[in-house]
């Protein structure tokens, strides 16, 4: 079977950042694989090495600079790579439609049996677009799914779907299908170096809208953010100030007070 | 078309109260759209469920029979039925991990944009959704264009619906297609050998530790101090400590009559589980991190400094 990661290459703030418009300050931000899609590829590649999948092909939408990060998930073990990226995407905010139009347009091509991609982004933090395009593309679909065991021969995943309070759902999925992935399901590897000599000659095709046969229609955004701010900070805590010495010192007195270690 | 509606949510038997902060929402919504506000219960007892989500200021109750638990194929199809039977433009969900199971799926084929957990919202000819991004560093405001959409909201950010309505309530018919999704069981997890749910004083350790060989340090400390240890979700994603430990939405929620944060920035996932805490005690060396806005007491420093003092404090 075939196996499709989507990879989503995120932005982080660094600790002290600046808004400039609607985002943060380019300069404050740092870029990496995005925490859910590394468990995602993990899932994936061990898949492969199962001997359940026979190949793995991760899709992005991110502009070249992303291709840093694809080569990561491809010298953590996936085969080739789809990146796709158009001038029409740049500056505007992504809703969830336009994503899964472009992610529809990719599944057309490479007709994967599973999706696998991270429960959510860790900077827009929608969680929204697989599930959504399981509807658009026909695919049966989990959430937040931390356990998996894909039975290929009856068609079937078995999933633990992680709900709150420490209570796991246990489902049967049919597929084709798509899952998100929660962190915590397997143990993301490092690239090893001969990984990361053999993503070097890894494909990583580009694809723009015309490719995929959609035009800027079809990625229009009904979302638009207004404005971005530093929440207010709530916080009327008592902030201990001094060395480590004299703050630990304050502590143990608030601690002693409140009967604890006494 | 002015009309909104939202699904309750329930889980072995209970209704979740995310539903009646869900039904809070809904209604300030339906106030500034000018129209009604409907509840869907689906699946499990619905004429239990729909007497209890009858709450002030509900106008409409829909009760849809399906099988005792979540099947997010009936959910799916029972609020697209019922959002076009009843011309209903607002449709409004837990952003929880059932309800982000199906409204991404709901938003697609009602042709509707979906923007998830919100944190506040206005409307005003059109909605404005405030949520957060980058790890809760920043808020956004977030305009939805045209008068349809699917919305989902973040727990405990709106109050629950209180009273007792004098809403209708009718049987919903709707064809349920079958799932190719099957619930078989449910399974607890955080068993074993302590209760951190118990703990009267928490040492809580999360991502700031590093390495695993630096969780002896915390465990000193826990021990110094008679206290559990306890940990936030990566520092249990990494199998460094089993589940159990594991404080927050998807883990347990502890209110000790102390809690002492160590290298934990804060996520709302944590916070969740935690923020009954009687005292809560933050070490952090982001002065900006989220958990001092809901500290009693904070140290802005390094953990490794910090902690091997206090430790000696208690020596």
């Amino acid at each position: 079977m075939k196996v499709l990661v989507t990879v989503k290459e995120v932005a982080e703030a660094d600790d002290d950042f600046a808004i400039e418009g609607t985002d943060i300050a380019e300069s404050d931000l740092e870029y990496d694989l995005n925490e859910w899609d590394d468990y995602a590829v993990e899932a994936a590649v061990q898949l492969a090495e199962a001997g359940i999948a026979d190949e793995v092909v991760t899709v992005t939408v991110g502009p070249e600079r992303a291709e840093e990060t694809i080569r990561m998930a491809l010298a953590k073990g996936a085969d080739r790579a789809v990146r796709v990226w158009d001038d029409a995407l740049d500056g505007g905010f992504a809703d969830v439609a336009s994503k899964v139009a472009l992610f529809e347009a990719v599944v057309a091509e490479e007709e994967p049996d599973l999706v696998l991609g991270g429960v959510q982004a860790a900077d827009t933090g929608f969680g929204a677009t697989g599930v959504a395009l399981a509807e658009r593309i026909g695919f049966e679909h989990a959430a937040v799914v931390n356990h998996l065991d894909v039975d290929a021969d009856a068609g079937v995943a078995h999933v633990h779907r992680e709900l709150e309070g420490g209570v796991e759902e246990l489902t049967d999925v049919d597929l084709p299908a798509v899952l998100t992935v929660q962190t915590g399901l397997n143990e993301p590897r490092y690239a090893s170096l001969r990984g990361i000599r053999q993503a070097q000659r890894k494909e990583i095709a580009a694809k723009d809208l015309s490719d995929l046969g959609l035009t800027a229609d079809d990625i229009e955004s009904a979302l638009t953010i207004t404005e971005m701010y530093e929440p207010e900070s709530e916080s009327d805590a008592e902030m201990i100030e001094g060395d480590a010495g004299e703050s630990a010192g304050r502590l143990a007195e608030v601690l002693r007070e409140k009967g604890v270690g006494a | 078309m002015s009309d909104v509606l939202v699904a309750a949510e329930h889980r072995r038997g209970a209704l979740r109260d995310v539903t009646y902060e869900a039904i809070t929402a809904g209604r300030e919504l339906a106030d500034a759209r000018g129209g009604d506000l409907h509840v869907a219960v689906v699946g499990g007892d619905v004429d239990g469920f729909a007497e209890d989500v009858n709450r002030e200021g509900v106008d409409a109750v829909h009760a849809v029979e399906d099988g005792e638990e979540f099947d997010h194929n009936a959910y799916q199809a029972a609020v697209s039925t019922l959002a076009d039977r009843l011309d209903v433009g607002a449709v409004v969900l837990p952003n929880s991990v059932n309800g982000l199971d199906y409204a991404p799926a709901l938003g697609e084929a009602l042709g509707v944009p979906i923007v998830t957990d919100a944190v506040g919202m206005a409307y005003d000819d059109g909605l404005t959704v405030t949520r957060e991004m980058y790890g809760s560093k920043v808020e956004t405001t977030v305009d939805v264009a045209g008068d349809r959409f699917v919305l989902t909201v973040r727990g405990g950010e709106w109050p629950p619906a209180e009273g007792v309505g004098d809403a209708a309530i009718e049987a919903a018919d709707v064809d349920i297609p079958e799932s190719g999704a099957r619930v078989t069981g449910f399974e607890e997890v955080g068993g074993g050998d302590v209760d951190i749910a118990d703990a009267d004083v928490l040492v809580s350790v999360g991502r700031g530790i590093e390495e695993e060989e630096n969780l002896e340090l915390v465990e000193e400390l826990a021990d110094a101090l008679g206290a559990t240890l306890s940990a936030s979700r990566p520092i249990v994603d990494n199998g460094w400590l089993p589940k159990n430990r594991q404080v927050g939405q998807s883990g347990k929620v502890v209110t000790p009559d102390v809690y002492i944060a160590v290298g934990i920035s804060g996520a709302v996932q944590h916070v969740a589980g935690m923020k009954g805490s009687d005292t809560i005690i933050a070490i952090n060396t982001d002065p900006n991190a989220p958990i001092f806005d809901i500290a009693d007491y904070g140290i802005v420093g390094d953990l490794f400094d910090v902690v091997p003092e206090l430790i000696d404090e208690f020596a």
